[in-house]
């Protein structure tokens, strides 16, 4: 593998992580418990969309192939998707999907803050700028954690059940392969096992705020980063790549 | 019964050193949900550079049936206006 074919892939990775959790986040769209929170959700699936565009157009230029962002997102099948599984989960209720953005969110906290350093300029000026974004979206996330946790006997117990549905899936977040070893080399990635504890006690502090407790690390769930994705994706990839397969030319 | 959350008046300020300007209103269980609603729904589009929220029902309005009473009395009293003033040379407004 040379560098070039390491960067692709790792900014596909941070690029599809954002595709596909910001089209997660959509489906709430109309369906959120009130209109302000819709927008909440929208607003933060339209971040999450804005970077993945700009993720795709570098990853673009790192290949160096003549496919678009447009290419990558429309034209790949599920197993050339290399996006962590906890991102495709499907929302659930409400509170599954506050517990997804609980892991998520703290991840990249400390992952972007990392990313900020990287020698790589096109990748430190985007974390720069996500960063701030994405201390709303914590913020969010940890206000609803918060209220739900601590909340009724239903919205507690909703609570409980998503933070341990999800947990099995926080394991792929700190994952490392030889693409990221030979990036981290050169001072362009970031060491994702080197997040685990900040990650570890941001998250179980806030789960023991919110009255609730988290499970032992135990068996977790591996694959998305490699193209092994759970049955959700294939459905996610159905929906969103309908019109540009069966109307190729078609314009806006 | 009313099952919505507490209503909520949302004040955006459009640039630093001006009023906060009435804005909307939210619905919110509390008084951090009030303002991230408020940023998701009223800033947007960069309106804003602060927000305030006020419960609703802690603004004390004054009641439309009351209005001959408190606002027609300063119809005659235009003395009451800085128009009877000479402007000084070259003043645009004092």
């Amino acid at each position: 593998m040379t560098k070039q074919e390491a960067l692709f892939k790792y900014v596909l990775r941070l690029a599809d992580n954002a595709l596909v959790l910001g089209h997660r986040l959509s489906e709430w769209s109309s369906y959120a418990p009130i209109l302000e929170e819709d927008l909440a959700l929208t607003n933060i699936a339209l971040d999450l969309l804005g970077r993945a565009q700009a993720l795709y157009k570098y990853a673009a230029e790192v290949e160096g192939a003549g496919r678009t962002e447009d290419d990558l997102v429309y034209k790949r099948a599920e197993r050339q998707f290399l996006n962590i599984l906890l991102v495709e989960q499907p929302n659930g209720d409400f509170a599954m999907t506050i517990a997804r953005q609980i892991f998520n969110s703290a991840y990249e906290l400390f992952f972007l803050e990392e990313l900020s350093k990287s020698k790589d300029p096109t990748l430190s000026a985007l974390a720069i700028k996500c960063l701030k974004e994405v201390r709303y979206h914590w913020r969010h996330a940890y206000d609803w954690l918060l209220r739900l946790g601590d909340g009724t006997e239903e919205s507690h117990e909703r609570m409980q059940r998503g933070i341990d549905e999800l947990w099995m899936y926080t394991g792929e977040l700190f994952e490392i392969d030889e693409v990221e070893m030979m990036l981290i080399e050169e001072s362009i990635a970031v060491d994702n096992s080197s997040l685990h504890e900040r990650w570890n006690k941001m998250v179980t502090d806030a789960i023991k705020e919110a009255t609730l407790s988290r499970l032992t690390d135990g068996y977790m769930q591996t694959g998305g980063r490699n193209g092994v994705h759970s049955e959700s994706l294939g459905f996610i990839l159905a929906e969103m790549q309908y019109l540009p397969r069966a109307y190729p030319d078609a314009k806006w | 019964m009313d099952t919505q959350w507490p209503l909520w008046e949302v004040f955006i300020q459009a640039n630093p050193g001006i009023p906060h300007k009435h804005a909307g209103s939210v619905h919110a269980a509390d008084k951090e949900m009030a303002l991230t609603n408020a940023r998701d729904v009223y800033t947007r589009r960069k309106e804003g550079t602060s927000i305030w929220v006020v419960p609703s029902n802690s603004i004390v309005a004054s009641n439309p049936n009351d209005s001959d009473m408190l606002f027609d009395p300063a119809n005659d009293k235009i003395y009451r206006h800085p128009t009877f003033y000479t402007m000084p040379e070259g003043a645009e407004a004092i």
